[in-house]
């Protein structure tokens, strides 16, 4: 038995140690565990909060673009958008059979099916498909009925641009679409998916002032990321209702002016405040098929159109001025001691050493002074005086009128057009100046290179006095940091023009028209106080060959539309008092006069019916206000 | 009274009468807990974990009692053929077992899916209990004496480690180790071993799977792969650490309930325990396990016959390395391995092979005082 005794000994004792030995382990995971929930209890319960809790943006609602009157020109439209979630749809069918039955409620294409099915495949089943955007309402209703046989199936509304006046100020207000790689700034905004900037117009420019500032949402998620409950929401702000100076009524009525002009351009603005009434390039385009997502052939079919609709012409289209550009010459002679009264005698031609410079009528204007070479739009007269006063002076005068030079009007894509000079030739083409060149640049020509917007600030600056007015589409200054509006001012400074050279080529614009033997003397303003000034422009596109002269081959009706001239208008109105300014250019719509001329008469007119209505009805408002 | 009970057979209704209700109690205790942290697990539903676990610990329970009332003879009868259909089973798996979770664990009788292994971690300690019952003390000092329980414990683990299996293994050669100890073998010969395993460590690493030694370095530096396997440990300190002295209230941890917690109904159940009811719902499980090797060791001690003490203390022993393992493991102490929390943890297996544990644990306390000679077989 003593045996049996001393193995029972040895048991207990080491049972004894045994025990001990568990204790103690148990005793230091416990002290582990002090470690964990009391020591670095605070770290771990910062990881714990991150793990737990998510940010998400809530993108704000994009402000409304309106015209002077409040006329609404850029909104929000609810869109309709089917959207599924793989996994309610695998909860009571499959995601196969609901997209079966979908197809015979909506059309969808194959491969719009295939990239459906990619999505789910490559996303976590709980988060939403998008299967089809921009649903018509008859489908939302169909859809609506049969939800309870679509599981997974869900209609949802988001915000679509929209732009109720389409074509007609597509060119200003441009478009919104997705931000691209390069556009991301930080702004975690533009991260979001299906966020829209603006790309180009109005929208891309005061983008910052439209945007809005995104909301918060503070949300509970679990490890796969899928959203528990919101703990706390932060509403964003909503962008600023931006006003454009333009006066939509007016725009829509030069739309429908140039309409059936295959490629035009026509700017109004208010010569005194720099306000643009309207500004209007066609053929033009649909900016709601951008915000709606365009498809490959309807843009291939916009860039590949020759009559290039995707370009404003009144900002980016760059033309010889033509005689419109004779205002600037005159400008110039008056200054460099010309006499008004200078006359010379046009044959219809002039010689500077063996080369001939033509006058645009074959058989001359006769004795011809400033007043008469302006209504009639006498080449010689001008040839002579840029010979005398050089290119550089005729130069300087072009800058001061704006030429050569964006005009700050705030759109996107706006050229600078050419002015040249002896320098300038000496630098971009390595070459000296030809005094040929000085002639043609007296009439237009050559060279030189406007744009229709810088035209309008030419005819404006001439006809406020010389004040060194600036276009503007917006009245609201949004300053970065509050992005809140400020109303800009308008004064501008005095270009040192003297009053009387200004009051000369006025009245010689008034003749132009209202004269008998003006160039647009068809394209009168018979109503009284209304009358019209202005001057017409023809602009070459290629040189007119001595044999053509010869065969009598000018007319643009005779030649391939792509080579006839470009018919060009400036005027004012009205006549007595200048206000409004346009310009007009018809792409290879032959002669200024016959082409573009009556266009700018009829928007002339317009402009200031409608703008003594818009204004009206604004004070009635005011004083409904007032009372 | 108590050399009555050592002289004749009890009846059944004594026998019932002797069981322990205290370690019942605990147990029951223990497995309370766990009924209420997988209830919180399903977001405070019975479905799917706490209801069927009820159900399992009842069969458990009724087997435990079972168990216990069976004289323990026939334990000692039955310790072998239990241990040689264990190692038959593991052979079976080997030949045509599942694969389950990157390794062969399961053997499907179509009736119930078998893991070998969990018998193996009963019947290994009952075949220790019995050969060693029968070594004189004198005998244990010899080398020759040892052959045998070595083959014993090696063949199985050889087999399991085969599977790949290591966290059973190591249970297995731990529990053995305990045996061994108990049974009386020189302290300097563990020493050997120990020194025998660490000097053969870096051969060892190259026949570990390349996930096992994944595992090992992640448990050394759980930054090293946040988002793979080291995304285990450090979410599961962080519930622990987040839930604080008093947790963040029943079914309220979002570590757990937003499922940043893996396994949160199985092997991280301790975690889960910690976030929501903290240090002190930890420390009192603790508490409750402490109490359980406490008992088990006590009823070790007052057992009378060596068979009982070993059995008692081997099985008690098991329990304890499944709740150490497991226990240190969520804390980051060591490696991830698959080891559940036992009587809390869901599923099946574990909670079968425990109650079977405290069965014969129970089945000790009861015989206790039964006297089994060396050479009880010839009498």
């Amino acid at each position: 038995m003593k045996p049996e005794k001393d193995r029972a000994k040895l048991f207990n004792r080491r049972a004894a140690f045994l025990i001990g030995g568990k204790l103690a382990l148990l005793s230091g995971l416990a002290g582990r565990m002090y470690y964990l929930q009391v020591v670095e209890s605070e770290r771990y319960k910062l990881m714990a909060e991150d793990n737990r809790v998510n940010f998400r943006l809530l993108p704000p609602l994009r402000g409304f673009i309106v015209d002077r009157s409040g006329d609404y020109l850029a909104i929000n439209i609810k869109n309709y958008q089917i959207i599924l979630v793989p996994e309610q749809a695998n909860n009571e069918s499959t995601v196969n059979d609901v997209l079966s039955k979908l197809i015979q409620l909506i059309d969808l294409e194959d491969h719009e099916i295939r990239r459906i099915l990619k999505e789910i495949s490559r996303r976590r089943a709980f988060v939403p498909v998008t299967v089809r955007q921009n649903l018509s309402w008859e489908d939302v209703s169909r859809l609506v009925v049969n939800t309870p046989d679509l599981p997974g199936v869900h209609v949802e509304v988001g915000q679509t641009r929209h732009y109720p006046y389409a074509e007609t100020m597509a060119h200003v207000l441009g478009y919104v679409g997705a931000v691209t790689e390069k556009e991301l700034t930080g702004d975690p905004l533009l991260e979001l998916p299906g966020f829209k900037i603006g790309k180009r117009g109005i929208e891309k420019v005061q983008d910052l002032a439209l945007r809005g500032t995104g909301g918060n949402s503070k949300v509970e998620v679990n490890a796969l990321g899928r959203v528990i409950k919101e703990l706390e929401r932060v509403e964003g702000l909503p962008g600023h209702e931006l006003k454009l100076t333009l006066l939509m009524r007016l725009q829509d009525y030069v739309g429908q002016r140039v309409e059936n002009e295959k490629a035009a351009a026509v700017v109004v603005m208010d010569a005194h405040n720099g306000d643009v009434l309207s500004l209007v390039s066609t053929p033009s385009f649909d900016p709601n098929a951008f915000s709606e997502g365009l498809k490959t052939d309807e843009w291939n079919d916009l860039i590949n159109n020759p009559y290039k609709p995707l370009t404003n012409k009144a900002i980016a289209g760059q033309y010889a001025p033509g005689s419109t550009f004779k205002i600037v010459v005159a400008l110039a002679a008056l200054k460099h001691g010309i006499s008004p009264d200078y006359k010379v005698f046009c044959p219809g031609h002039m010689d500077v050493g063996d080369r001939r410079f033509h006058c645009w009528k074959k058989h001359g204007h006769g004795l011809v002074n400033l007043t008469d070479a302006m209504r009639g739009s006498c080449d010689v007269w001008f040839y002579d005086v840029a010979r005398k006063i050089g290119v550089d002076n005729i130069a300087e005068m072009a800058f001061k009128l704006g030429f050569g030079e964006r005009s700050g009007l705030g759109l996107d894509g706006e050229r600078k057009g050419l002015v040249p000079t002896k320098s300038w030739k000496k630098r971009a083409l390595k070459q000296s100046w030809h005094l040929g060149e000085t002639l043609i640049a007296g009439i237009g020509q050559g060279y030189v290179l406007a744009t229709p917007m810088q035209l309008a600030v030419m005819t404006a600056r001439v006809v406020n006095g010389g004040k060194a007015v600036a276009p503007r589409l917006t009245r609201q200054m949004f300053d970065a940091e509050s992005l809140t509006g400020v109303e800009a001012d308008v004064s501008f400074e005095n270009l040192d023009i003297p009053e009387a050279h200004l009051k000369i080529i006025r009245d010689s614009m008034d003749e132009v028209v209202n004269h008998p033997e003006g160039t647009a003397r068809g394209s009168k303003i018979t109503i009284a106080g209304r009358e019209m000034g202005g001057k017409t422009g023809t602009s070459q596109v290629r040189r007119i060959s001595e044999a053509e002269r010869e065969a009598g081959i000018r007319k643009g009706e005779d030649i391939e539309w792509r080579l006839r001239d470009h018919a060009l208008f400036v005027g004012y109105a009205p006549v007595d008092n200048p206000r409004f300014v346009v310009s007009v250019i018809v792409e290879h719509g032959g002669g200024g006069s016959k082409a573009a001329a009556p266009i700018a008469r009829d928007v002339l007119l317009k402009a200031q019916e409608l703008m003594a209505e818009s204004e009206a009805e604004a004070q009635a408002a005011a004083e409904i206000k007032e009372i | 009274m108590a050399s009555e009970i050592g002289k004749k057979e009890l009846t059944l209704t004594q026998k019932f009468w002797q069981l322990n209700w205290g370690l019942i109690l605990i147990i029951s205790l223990v497995a309370s807990v766990g009924f209420a942290m997988l209830y919180s697990a399903a977001e405070g539903s019975w479905d799917p974990w706490a209801s069927r676990q009820a159900v399992r610990f009842g069969m458990g329970f009724f087997l435990m009692v079972v168990i216990a009332v069976i004289d323990i003879k026939f334990w000692m009868r039955l310790s072998y053929i239990l241990y040689g259909i264990g190692f038959l089973l593991l052979v079976a798996v080997e030949v045509f077992g599942q694969v389950g979770m990157g390794a062969q664990r399961w053997i499907d009788l179509k009736v119930i899916v078998l893991q070998p292994s969990e018998i193996m971690k009963i019947a290994l300690v009952l075949a220790l209990a019995r050969y060693f019952h029968g070594i004189p003390i004198e005998d244990i000092g010899r080398i020759r004496t040892l052959i045998i329980p070595l083959l014993l414990v090696f063949l199985p683990i050889g087999l399991i480690l085969k599977q790949p299996d290591l966290g059973t293994s190591l249970m297995l050669v731990a529990g053995s180790g305990v045996i061994f100890f108990l049974a009386g073998v020189r302290i300097w010969k563990f020493a050997l071993v120990i020194v025998g395993v660490l000097a053969s460590l870096p051969v060892a690493w190259n026949y570990l799977h390349p996930y096992q030694q994944n595992r090992v370095l992640t448990f050394l530096d759980p930054e090293r792969d946040p988002l793979g396997a080291g995304y285990h440990i450090m979410q599961s300190k962080i519930a622990m650490g987040a839930g604080g002295m008093f947790g963040k209230g029943f079914m309220q941890g979002s570590q757990s309930q937003l499922k940043f917690l893996p396994e949160k109904q199985t092997d991280f159940i301790f975690t889960m325990l910690a976030e929501e009811i903290g240090l002190v719902g930890g420390l009192g499980l603790m508490g409750l396990y402490a109490l359980l090797m406490i008992y088990g060791t006590f009823i070790a001690v007052r057992c009378r016959n060596h068979f009982g003490r070993l059995t008692a203390l081997g099985v008690t022993t098991t329990f304890s390395l499944y709740a150490f393992i497991n226990i240190a493991m969520v804390m980051g102490v060591i490696p991830v391995v698959g080891v559940p929390l036992p009587m809390v943890s869901y599923g099946g297996t574990a909670m079968l092979t425990v109650m079977i544990g405290f069965g014969l644990l129970m089945n000790c306390y009861v015989h206790r005082d039964m006297r089994i000679p060396r050479n009880w077989r010839e009498m």
